[in-house]
């Protein structure tokens, strides 16, 4: 089969386009006969929850995706589609308005094919937690493509969009992109607005794109970020390049946090990452051991404070105005039948989570105490590259892809985001992307950075991506 | 019979909508009166995925009702979300502000000197408003307020009768709406008050336990809401009884203070900061300019009255009573520097008109500079003052300046002498008999005479030369 225009870089499908080579509906058939082809069965990956069936409108000419076909998480507000956040609570609801996100995509001539699966209201670590059925991962189809934007993960390592947009809490996109064999960048917080984001925890939830290379997801982020005046957290900064393209790494320093080399992490995960470090200091780079000594904190944490900004944030789902409504005698029995049924179990859990710790007589026990917490982590890194240290490198996640229903364990399932959730409580930048396969099964390596340094993040994954090669796939 | 004396404390808090004309998190219309829902967007309907931005007007009208009540403005300040589940309240949460307000500390003096403290002032957010008596079986919800900016004015338990909680509550009002914070009216809702009370032994120290009283919609309802719960908490405790801290609602048609339903002021409100919108940081030289830019207050303005001006109490009291009054005085007696005059006029005649029109004086036919203008005629006896009642009623339809229509209406004062000799001529010749008996010193028919000549010269005679001249002519 020879390549298709769709299986090249993002940059060169615009281009295709901007220079008359190809057409958006050209692309969007392609992508919508890719969706039909991984969607229909028993073993359907169902990664794309509503597909758009229309063929594009006039996309915008000369834009920097000009016709370049691109899935959204089910939780960014667009005007097309459904965005239901993998609930029951919101089924059926189209959004009246637009997420800024969704509209620099359009402008600068993405074609929308599909909202994509994701864990109910972005809790979980698997897409398990959808009221739309799991999503599979396109690799193993056993097993689960990661979380909680499964869908845009899987979307993107089946080939039917080159980027897609996921967003992150606590790793929702970086665990994804490792476990189906892709690049997932979570960009700083503030840098990209997250108004039409339905809120999971303000203060951690970031937009996040996944790319098929490096490249793809660089130019998706250039496009995507910016100060927005409807969003109070986006920060009023430039953006700069993001796309800076492989180079040497000579003058880099890599930290290597021993915190996030455990005794129990998996050996075929740590020998990948061994053989990138050795790749990137063939680039020129030094490797350096660091340490954050307040990683064992960061999951406790990251479960306080996530679930109690999420137990404010979905209040709003109450049957009044709309999304699903259970009536009841009288306005408390709605609200209660309306959220018991409209809610599945992992939603509920946090929201109960988050309403008991920020309950009278707990707020300084647990939440205070968790937001002092997450202050002391932040410093760790802030230390850390303030000694001469550009980038961080550490495995994704503690394992490979797995089982679809093999974790039943809630905590368990919580400690899949272990390596992945520091980055959400300190603000930073960090991304994964593929450094070798165990058992057929993706190994993502991740990079860190500091506020705001997402050219220094891309300039060591330009390097590392070009260095392993065909080796971040085996 | 039980000699204990009561003591009733009171704690106002007090809520203002501050006049901005968009909403505090979205750039819908505060406007008081539209149709139900039509000023909403995603922000203020609180759709999946909407963000709040706080609007720099209200955060300005806020810090400048915290300087106009003496408060300590905060550098730093934090919203908060209050969380608590009602159908008017589409987040499921208001925000507002908790651990670090925008303001602290403050007064406001009372008419009899004395000061009742502030607490705390902090920004806040409407709820919608749920409409009960509209569809059978149903409530409607009208999410126009919804997000629409307020203050909250908590202030001290000093309040100790009913009297002085209105006296507070009207001078509250008072610097607020001089101050250009707010309409408050409580009419439109724009200014609420939700009252806080408790009695004890008179000495007594400790507070006892308080109850609070909603739905107050006037001044007087506040007062004799604040009596009746009052009286009941002494006959609960001279009956042996205990209060425990609850909910009141005031019916101001059964002129009752009933319990709202239990469940009301038992709310965990679990505070937390509003990771939405960053701490509110304001600057130093900003604050400054905004203490700067407090205009001058009632109180102030008053004694300003009444020293410049030399007006009496009572005078500068009715002058101040409004703001535009206030601002229209000042404007008329600045302009004429003749405060006595200008006050004359404002009290008298501005009034009566804009009373009869029903209009703000804001928009007030005769500008201030006019009616100075007119002032000063008089005052150089250029008209008199039937003329200028006259001219007044002119001028609110002729823009044309006071001396230009008194010149085409022949208004202006006639002092020359051959003219009125004239005058007085034709009256002695038509008067021949009260002529010669004021001749012959029958002092009381002056006035008779005098008004025959004012009214041949249609009241432009200058009646001082007049009775001058009357004494001469007729040989007096």
């Amino acid at each position: 089969m020879s390549a298709h225009l769709l299986d090249q870089g993002a940059a060169a499908i615009a281009a295709a386009v901007r220079e008359g080579r190809a057409t958006a509906t050209q692309l969007f058939a392609e992508s919508s006969a890719r969706r039909m082809a991984t969607h229909a069965g028993a073993e359907s990956l169902n990664a794309i929850l509503w597909p758009a069936t229309e063929p594009p409108e006039a996309a915008v000419p000369g834009g920097a995706l000009a016709g370049v076909p691109v899935a959204l998480k089910d939780n960014f507000a667009t005007r097309v589609l459904p965005t239901s956040c993998g609930s029951k609570i919101l089924e059926g609801w189209v959004s009246p308005y637009e997420s800024t996100a969704m509209r620099k995509l359009r402008e600068s001539g993405a074609v929308l094919i599909g909202k994509t699966n994701m864990d109910e209201f972005a809790m979980g670590s698997s897409t398990e937690n959808s009221a739309y059925g799991v999503s599979r991962n396109p690799l193993d189809r056993s097993r689960a493509p990661g979380g909680s934007s499964g869908g845009s993960a899987a979307a993107v390592a089946a080939g039917i969009v080159p980027i897609a947009l996921g967003s992150e809490t606590g790793g929702s996109v970086r665990q994804p992109a490792a476990f189906c064999g892709v690049v997932g960048v979570k960009p700083t917080y503030g840098r990209v607005s997250r108004f039409g984001l339905v809120a999971f925890a303000s203060s951690l939830d970031c937009v996040a794109p996944f790319g098929r290379t490096v490249d793809d997801a660089a130019l998706a982020l250039e496009v995507i970020s910016g100060h927005d005046p409807l969003d109070a957290t986006s920060a009023d900064v430039p953006v700069p390049p993001m796309r800076v393209g492989p180079g040497s790494l000579d003058g880099i320093v890599i930290g290597v946090p021993r915190e996030y080399f455990p005794d129990s992490l998996d050996p075929a995960v740590k020998a990948h990452c061994d053989r990138a470090l050795d790749a990137l200091r063939a680039q020129g780079a030094t490797v350096r051991d660091v340490s954050l000594p307040h990683t064992e904190y960061a999951i406790p944490a990251y479960y306080i404070v996530a679930p109690a900004e999420c137990s404010a944030n979905l209040a709003r789902f109450d049957g009044v105005r709309y999304g699903m409504r259970i009536e009841g005698d009288g306005v408390r029995a709605l609200y209660e039948a309306t959220r018991a049924r409209g809610f599945g179990p992992e939603v509920t859990r946090r929201i109960l989570l988050g309403t008991y710790a920020l309950s009278a007589g707990y707020y300084d026990a647990y939440y205070r105490k968790a937001q002092d917490v997450r202050r002391l982590i932040a410093q760790d890194f802030t230390r850390v590259f303030a000694s001469g240290v550009h980038a961080i490198f550490t495995p994704t996640a503690p394992t490979t892809a797995f089982q679809i229903g093999a974790i039943s364990d809630p905590y368990e399932m919580y400690m899949s985001d272990i390596f992945t959730v520091t980055a959400n409580l300190a603000g930073i930048p960090g991304m994964s992307l593929p450094i070798g396969r165990v058992n057929g099964l993706p190994v993502g390596g991740q990079l860190l950075a500091s506020h705001f340094a997402e050219p220094m993040m891309f300039r060591v994954a330009y390097a590392l991506e070009e260095a392993l090669g065909q080796e971040a796939h085996r | 019979m039980s000699a204990t004396q009561w003591e009733m404390v009171v704690g106002l808090e007090v809520h203002v909508q501050t006049k901005t004309r968009t909403k505090a998190f979205c750039a819908c219309s505060t406007n008081f009166g539209d149709p139900p829902n039509q000023n909403t967007c995603p922000v203020c309907l609180a759709l999946p995925g909407a963000l709040p931005v706080l609007s720099a007007r209200a955060v300005e009208l806020a810090v400048r009702a915290a300087f106009a009540l003496g408060c300590t403005v905060h550098p730093r300040s934090v919203f908060a979300r209050k969380n608590y589940f009602y159908p008017d309240l589409p987040k499921g949460y208001q925000i507002s502000q908790a651990e670090f307000p925008v303001a602290t500390g403050g007064h406001v003096t009372l008419p009899d000197g004395s000061a009742i403290g502030i607490t705390r002032l902090h920004m806040e957010e409407d709820a919608g408003k749920s409409i009960h008596d509209r569809f059978v079986g149903m409530t409607a919800i009208d999410l126009n307020r919804s997000g629409v900016p307020l203050i909250e004015i908590v202030g001290e338990p000093e309040i100790r009768s009913a009297a002085q909680a209105g006296s507070y509550l009207r001078a509250l009002r008072e610097i607020l709406l001089f101050a250009g914070v707010s309409d408050c009216s409580m009419e439109e809702g724009s200014l609420r008050v939700d009252a806080n009370v408790s009695a004890r032994p008179m000495g007594e120290v400790e507070l006892r336990n308080r109850t609070e009283i909603k739905n107050l919609n006037s001044f007087s309802n506040v007062e004799r809401a604040l009596e009746l719960e009052f009286a009941r908490h002494v006959a609960t405790y001279e009956a042996g009884g205990e209060i425990h801290q609850q909910t009141m609602l005031f019916d101001a048609l059964k002129g009752e203070v009933r319990a709202a339903r239990s469940k009301e002021g038992s709310h965990d409100y679990r505070y937390f900061p509003e990771p939405d919108l960053p701490p509110l940081v304001l600057d130093a030289a900003w604050l400054e300019v905004q203490r700067a830019a407090v205009p001058e207050l009632p109180a102030a303005r008053r004694a300003r009255f009444r020293s410049t001006f030399a007006l009496g109490e009572k005078e500068a009291d009715a002058l101040t009573a409004e703001v535009g009054t206030a601002a229209y005085f000042d404007a008329v007696a600045t302009a004429s520097g003749d405060g006595k005059a200008a006050a004359n006029w404002v009290l008298g005649e501005v009034l009566a008109a804009i009373n009869a029109d029903g209009g703000a004086i804001e928009h007030f036919s005769i500008p201030p500079k006019r009616l100075a203008a007119l002032i000063a005629l008089v005052k150089e006896g250029q008209v008199s003052s039937t003329a200028a009642k006259s001219l007044f009623g002119t001028m609110r339809t002729d823009h044309a300046n006071p001396q230009a229509i008194a010149e085409r209406d022949g208004l202006l004062q006639v002092g020359d002498d051959a003219a009125l000799i004239g005058w007085i001529d034709e009256v002695i010749a038509e008067l021949p008999d009260e002529a010669a008996r004021f001749a012959a010193g029958e002092k009381k028919l002056q006035g008779v005479l005098v008004g025959a000549v004012m009214k041949k010269s249609k009241g432009r005679a200058d009646p001082k030369k007049v009775n001058q001249l009357l004494a001469s002519r007729t040989g007096a």
